[in-house]
Protein backbone atom coordinates (compact mmCIF):
# COMPACT_ATOMS: atom_id res chain seq x y z
CA UNK A 1 0.00 0.00 0.00
CA UNK A 2 2.47 2.74 -1.14
CA UNK A 3 1.64 6.05 -1.97
CA UNK A 4 1.98 5.04 -6.16
CA UNK A 5 -0.86 2.32 -5.35
CA UNK A 6 -3.17 5.30 -4.20
CA UNK A 7 -2.20 7.37 -7.39
CA UNK A 8 -3.03 4.60 -9.68
CA UNK A 9 -6.38 3.40 -7.85
CA UNK A 10 -7.52 7.32 -8.40
CA UNK A 11 -6.48 7.47 -11.77
CA UNK A 12 -8.83 4.12 -12.68
CA UNK A 13 -11.22 5.72 -10.54
CA UNK A 14 -10.97 9.30 -12.88
CA UNK A 15 -10.77 6.98 -16.37
CA UNK A 16 -13.74 4.80 -15.49
CA UNK A 17 -15.57 8.36 -14.85
CA UNK A 18 -14.55 9.66 -17.74
CA UNK A 19 -15.20 7.19 -19.87
CA UNK A 20 -19.23 6.84 -18.66
CA UNK A 21 -19.39 10.62 -18.73
CA UNK A 22 -18.40 10.81 -22.40
CA UNK A 23 -20.17 7.17 -23.71
CA UNK A 24 -23.64 7.34 -21.66
CA UNK A 25 -26.72 8.92 -22.98
CA UNK A 26 -28.66 8.96 -19.81
CA UNK A 27 -28.03 12.58 -18.52
CA UNK A 28 -27.98 10.94 -14.66
CA UNK A 29 -25.65 8.42 -15.39
CA UNK A 30 -23.39 11.07 -16.79
CA UNK A 31 -23.51 12.92 -13.24
CA UNK A 32 -22.92 9.66 -11.38
CA UNK A 33 -19.92 9.41 -13.61
CA UNK A 34 -18.71 12.77 -12.58
CA UNK A 35 -19.08 12.18 -9.36
CA UNK A 36 -17.02 9.35 -9.44
CA UNK A 37 -14.33 11.25 -11.37
CA UNK A 38 -14.85 14.28 -8.17
CA UNK A 39 -14.02 10.84 -5.80
CA UNK A 40 -10.59 10.12 -7.44
CA UNK A 41 -8.99 13.77 -7.14
CA UNK A 42 -10.07 13.60 -3.15
CA UNK A 43 -8.38 10.09 -3.37
CA UNK A 44 -5.20 11.72 -4.87
CA UNK A 45 -5.19 15.25 -2.83
CA UNK A 46 -5.54 13.43 0.53
CA UNK A 47 -2.99 10.73 -0.52
CA UNK A 48 -0.50 13.74 -1.48
CA UNK A 49 -1.35 15.05 1.84
CA UNK A 50 -0.11 12.59 3.32
CA UNK A 51 2.92 10.95 1.72
CA UNK A 52 4.34 13.74 0.36
CA UNK A 53 6.59 16.42 2.28
CA UNK A 54 5.66 19.78 1.89
CA UNK A 55 8.46 22.29 1.53
CA UNK A 56 7.35 24.59 4.57
CA UNK A 57 6.85 21.46 6.46
CA UNK A 58 9.65 22.85 9.08
CA UNK A 59 8.17 25.96 9.74
CA UNK A 60 4.40 24.85 9.39
CA UNK A 61 3.45 21.44 10.48
CA UNK A 62 -0.15 22.04 9.70
CA UNK A 63 0.93 22.38 6.34
CA UNK A 64 0.10 18.56 6.23
CA UNK A 65 -3.18 19.33 6.21
CA UNK A 66 -3.99 21.73 2.99
CA UNK A 67 -4.58 18.86 0.70
CA UNK A 68 -7.11 17.60 3.49
CA UNK A 69 -8.87 21.29 3.41
CA UNK A 70 -8.87 20.65 -0.73
CA UNK A 71 -10.76 17.82 -0.16
CA UNK A 72 -13.31 19.49 2.02
CA UNK A 73 -13.51 22.33 -0.77
CA UNK A 74 -14.52 20.03 -3.25
CA UNK A 75 -16.96 17.96 -1.38
CA UNK A 76 -18.77 21.11 -1.10
CA UNK A 77 -18.44 21.98 -4.82
CA UNK A 78 -19.38 18.78 -5.77
CA UNK A 79 -22.79 18.84 -3.43
CA UNK A 80 -23.50 22.28 -5.19
CA UNK A 81 -22.74 20.98 -8.82
CA UNK A 82 -25.29 17.94 -7.69
CA UNK A 83 -27.94 20.18 -6.82
CA UNK A 84 -27.71 22.29 -9.81
CA UNK A 85 -27.52 19.58 -12.21
CA UNK A 86 -30.22 17.77 -10.95
CA UNK A 87 -32.31 20.98 -11.25
CA UNK A 88 -31.52 20.99 -14.68
CA UNK A 89 -32.12 17.18 -15.08
CA UNK A 90 -35.59 18.10 -14.10
CA UNK A 91 -35.94 21.05 -15.85
CA UNK A 92 -35.04 19.03 -19.22
CA UNK A 93 -37.15 16.07 -18.53
CA UNK A 94 -40.28 18.55 -17.77
CA UNK A 95 -39.82 19.67 -21.57
CA UNK A 96 -38.23 17.04 -23.26
CA UNK A 97 -39.99 14.18 -21.42
CA UNK A 98 -36.74 12.12 -21.20
CA UNK A 99 -33.17 12.33 -20.11
CA UNK A 100 -31.76 11.17 -22.63
CA UNK A 101 -28.51 13.33 -23.96
CA UNK A 102 -29.02 12.88 -27.94
CA UNK A 103 -32.28 14.67 -27.44
CA UNK A 104 -31.67 17.45 -25.70
CA UNK A 105 -31.38 19.18 -29.21
CA UNK A 106 -32.85 22.52 -27.94
CA UNK A 107 -29.87 24.93 -28.30
CA UNK A 108 -28.33 23.45 -31.11
CA UNK A 109 -27.59 25.20 -34.13
CA UNK B 1 1.17 -3.00 7.49
CA UNK B 2 0.24 -6.30 6.04
CA UNK B 3 -3.74 -6.00 7.96
CA UNK B 4 -3.86 -2.27 6.07
CA UNK B 5 -2.27 -3.90 2.68
CA UNK B 6 -5.02 -6.44 2.53
CA UNK B 7 -7.87 -3.66 3.65
CA UNK B 8 -6.61 -1.48 0.58
CA UNK B 9 -7.03 -4.42 -1.73
CA UNK B 10 -10.34 -5.28 -0.33
CA UNK B 11 -11.66 -1.81 -0.88
CA UNK B 12 -9.79 -1.20 -4.29
CA UNK B 13 -11.83 -4.24 -5.60
CA UNK B 14 -15.12 -2.85 -3.97
CA UNK B 15 -14.11 0.77 -5.66
CA UNK B 16 -12.95 -0.61 -8.98
CA UNK B 17 -15.42 -3.20 -9.54
CA UNK B 18 -18.60 -0.59 -7.91
CA UNK B 19 -17.17 2.13 -10.59
CA UNK B 20 -17.26 -0.37 -13.31
CA UNK B 21 -20.96 -1.48 -12.91
CA UNK B 22 -22.06 2.23 -12.43
CA UNK B 23 -20.67 2.81 -15.99
CA UNK B 24 -21.43 -0.08 -17.58
CA UNK B 25 -24.98 -1.66 -16.09
CA UNK B 26 -27.90 -0.60 -17.67
CA UNK B 27 -30.40 -0.30 -14.65
CA UNK B 28 -29.98 3.06 -13.93
CA UNK B 29 -31.11 2.35 -9.89
CA UNK B 30 -28.71 -0.58 -9.80
CA UNK B 31 -26.15 1.96 -11.02
CA UNK B 32 -26.74 4.72 -8.44
CA UNK B 33 -26.86 1.71 -5.67
CA UNK B 34 -23.43 0.84 -6.59
CA UNK B 35 -22.14 4.43 -6.46
CA UNK B 36 -23.62 3.83 -2.71
CA UNK B 37 -20.62 1.23 -2.77
CA UNK B 38 -18.14 3.75 -4.55
CA UNK B 39 -18.23 6.45 -2.17
CA UNK B 40 -18.25 4.14 1.04
CA UNK B 41 -14.81 2.70 -0.09
CA UNK B 42 -13.31 5.91 -0.79
CA UNK B 43 -14.55 6.57 2.77
CA UNK B 44 -12.26 3.82 3.50
CA UNK B 45 -9.42 5.07 1.97
CA UNK B 46 -9.98 8.35 3.99
CA UNK B 47 -9.28 6.29 6.78
CA UNK B 48 -6.27 4.46 5.64
CA UNK B 49 -4.88 7.86 4.78
CA UNK B 50 -5.30 8.96 8.52
CA UNK B 51 -8.12 12.07 7.10
CA UNK B 52 -10.98 10.11 9.35
CA UNK B 53 -12.71 13.47 9.53
CA UNK B 54 -13.24 13.65 5.83
CA UNK B 55 -14.13 9.56 5.98
CA UNK B 56 -17.25 10.85 7.95
CA UNK B 57 -17.78 13.72 5.69
CA UNK B 58 -17.95 11.43 2.78
CA UNK B 59 -20.44 9.09 4.45
CA UNK B 60 -22.21 11.98 5.36
CA UNK B 61 -22.71 13.98 2.53
CA UNK B 62 -21.90 11.65 -0.69
CA UNK B 63 -23.27 8.27 0.89
CA UNK B 64 -26.36 10.03 2.61
CA UNK B 65 -26.98 13.41 1.05
CA UNK B 66 -25.64 12.78 -2.80
CA UNK B 67 -26.50 8.82 -3.25
CA UNK B 68 -29.96 9.99 -2.01
CA UNK B 69 -30.20 12.83 -4.50
CA UNK B 70 -29.15 10.67 -7.04
CA UNK B 71 -31.84 7.79 -6.28
CA UNK B 72 -34.46 10.32 -6.13
CA UNK B 73 -33.41 11.73 -9.45
CA UNK B 74 -33.56 8.15 -11.03
CA UNK B 75 -36.78 7.46 -9.22
CA UNK B 76 -38.87 10.32 -10.91
CA UNK B 77 -37.03 10.45 -14.56
CA UNK B 78 -36.87 6.62 -14.80
CA UNK B 79 -36.98 5.65 -18.56
CA UNK B 80 -37.98 2.13 -17.85
CA UNK B 81 -38.34 1.11 -21.60
CA UNK B 82 -34.97 2.48 -22.44
CA UNK B 83 -32.75 1.85 -19.47
CA UNK B 84 -29.33 3.55 -19.85
CA UNK B 85 -27.64 2.82 -23.53
CA UNK B 86 -24.66 4.32 -24.86
CA UNK B 87 -24.36 6.31 -27.46
CA UNK B 88 -22.10 6.72 -30.28
CA UNK B 89 -18.48 8.05 -28.50
CA UNK B 90 -18.44 4.61 -26.57
CA UNK B 91 -15.25 3.67 -28.41
CA UNK B 92 -13.61 6.95 -29.23
CA UNK B 93 -14.63 7.56 -25.33
CA UNK B 94 -12.95 4.18 -24.08
CA UNK B 95 -9.94 5.03 -26.12
CA UNK B 96 -9.43 8.10 -24.73
CA UNK B 97 -10.17 6.92 -20.99
CA UNK B 98 -7.38 4.13 -21.43
CA UNK B 99 -4.65 6.34 -23.63
CA UNK B 100 -5.80 9.03 -19.96
CA UNK B 101 -4.98 6.07 -17.74
CA UNK B 102 -1.84 5.29 -19.40
CA UNK B 103 -0.60 8.68 -19.30
CA UNK B 104 -1.62 8.86 -15.57
CA UNK B 105 -0.02 5.62 -14.86
CA UNK B 106 2.84 6.34 -16.04
CA UNK B 107 3.42 9.83 -14.84
CA UNK B 108 2.72 8.63 -11.27
CA UNK B 109 4.96 5.89 -11.38
CA UNK B 110 8.03 7.50 -13.24
CA UNK B 111 7.54 10.38 -11.15
CA UNK B 112 10.63 11.12 -8.39
CA UNK B 113 8.07 12.63 -5.52
CA UNK B 114 9.22 14.12 -2.60
CA UNK B 115 8.05 11.39 -0.14
CA UNK B 116 7.81 12.15 3.46
CA UNK B 117 11.08 10.64 5.29
CA UNK B 118 10.29 7.59 7.33
CA UNK B 119 11.04 9.07 10.46
CA UNK B 120 8.02 12.53 10.46
CA UNK B 121 5.58 10.08 8.88
CA UNK B 122 3.88 9.13 12.35
CA UNK B 123 4.26 12.73 13.31
CA UNK B 124 2.08 14.02 10.24
CA UNK B 125 0.29 11.03 10.64
CA UNK B 126 -0.97 11.94 14.08
CA UNK B 127 -1.37 15.52 13.04
CA UNK B 128 -3.58 14.59 10.74
CA UNK B 129 -5.90 12.11 12.36
CA UNK B 130 -6.60 14.45 15.29
CA UNK B 131 -7.17 16.86 12.95
CA UNK B 132 -10.29 17.98 14.82
CA UNK B 133 -8.80 16.77 18.35
CA UNK B 134 -6.35 17.89 20.84
CA UNK B 135 -3.05 15.41 20.83
CA UNK B 136 -1.87 14.23 24.26
CA UNK B 137 2.23 14.81 24.93
CA UNK B 138 2.47 11.45 25.44
CA UNK B 139 1.35 10.54 21.94
CA UNK B 140 3.79 13.03 20.30
CA UNK B 141 6.70 11.99 22.34
CA UNK B 142 5.92 8.50 20.53
CA UNK B 143 5.89 9.86 17.56
CA UNK B 144 9.50 11.71 17.83
CA UNK B 145 8.08 14.92 18.34
CA UNK B 146 9.77 15.92 21.70
CA UNK B 147 10.52 19.69 20.98
CA UNK B 148 8.34 21.98 23.17
CA UNK B 149 7.77 24.39 20.27
CA UNK B 150 7.16 21.27 17.73
CA UNK B 151 4.67 19.97 20.29
CA UNK B 152 2.47 23.26 20.42
CA UNK B 153 2.58 23.58 16.94
CA UNK B 154 1.49 20.01 16.15
CA UNK B 155 -1.24 20.35 19.04
CA UNK B 156 -2.42 23.64 17.37
CA UNK B 157 -2.48 22.26 13.52
CA UNK B 158 -6.51 21.83 13.09
CA UNK B 159 -8.68 21.39 9.95
CA UNK B 160 -11.25 23.56 11.61
CA UNK B 161 -8.37 26.29 12.48
CA UNK B 162 -7.58 26.22 9.38
CA UNK B 163 -10.62 27.07 7.61
CA UNK B 164 -11.54 29.72 9.69
CA UNK B 165 -7.92 30.28 9.44
CA UNK B 166 -5.53 30.58 6.71
CA UNK B 167 -8.60 29.40 4.27
CA UNK B 168 -10.93 31.90 5.16
CA UNK B 169 -11.79 34.03 2.31
CA UNK B 170 -12.33 30.39 -0.02
CA UNK B 171 -14.40 29.23 2.74
CA UNK B 172 -16.77 32.19 2.34
CA UNK B 173 -16.40 32.20 -1.00
CA UNK B 174 -18.00 28.61 -1.09
CA UNK B 175 -21.03 29.77 1.27
CA UNK B 176 -21.39 32.27 -1.03
CA UNK B 177 -21.64 29.24 -4.02
CA UNK B 178 -24.49 27.02 -1.77
CA UNK B 179 -26.23 30.00 -1.41
CA UNK B 180 -26.06 30.40 -5.65
CA UNK B 181 -26.36 27.02 -5.90
CA UNK B 182 -29.81 26.54 -3.66
CA UNK B 183 -31.32 29.58 -5.33
CA UNK B 184 -30.42 28.29 -8.58
CA UNK B 185 -31.94 24.92 -7.51
CA UNK B 186 -34.90 26.74 -6.87
CA UNK B 187 -35.54 28.94 -9.84
CA UNK B 188 -34.62 25.49 -12.32
CA UNK B 189 -37.71 23.59 -10.65
CA UNK B 190 -40.11 25.69 -10.11
CA UNK B 191 -43.18 26.16 -11.64
CA UNK B 192 -43.52 28.02 -14.46
CA UNK B 193 -46.98 30.29 -15.42
CA UNK B 194 -48.64 29.78 -18.90
CA UNK B 195 -46.52 31.48 -21.22
CA UNK B 196 -43.28 29.73 -19.61
CA UNK B 197 -45.03 26.67 -20.57
CA UNK B 198 -45.78 27.59 -24.61
CA UNK B 199 -42.33 28.76 -24.51
CA UNK B 200 -40.79 25.23 -23.22
CA UNK B 201 -43.08 23.07 -25.58
CA UNK B 202 -40.21 21.07 -27.26
CA UNK B 203 -39.37 21.98 -30.60
CA UNK B 204 -37.67 19.89 -33.38
CA UNK B 205 -33.91 21.13 -34.21
CA UNK B 206 -34.45 24.22 -36.66
CA UNK B 207 -37.35 25.00 -35.99
CA UNK B 208 -36.89 28.99 -34.64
Amino acid sequence: MSFEAFMIVAAVLFCIGLYGSLARRNVLAVLMSIELMFNAVNVTLVAMAKYLAPASLQQDISTVLTGQVFAVFIITVAAAEIALGLGIVFAMYRTNESVDLTEASAMRH
Amino acid sequence: MLFQDVVFWLLTVVAVGSALGVVLIRDLFRAALLLVAVFVSVGGYFILLSAEFLAVVQVLIYAGAIAVLIIFAVMLTRDVQRGNPPNRLQIPAAVLAALLLAALVTVAIDTQWNLLPEGEQQAVDLVQTAAVADIPVESLEQAGVTESGEQAAAQEAGLADLLIGRFVLPFEAVSVLLLAALIGALALVRPRGREGDAAATPSGPGAD
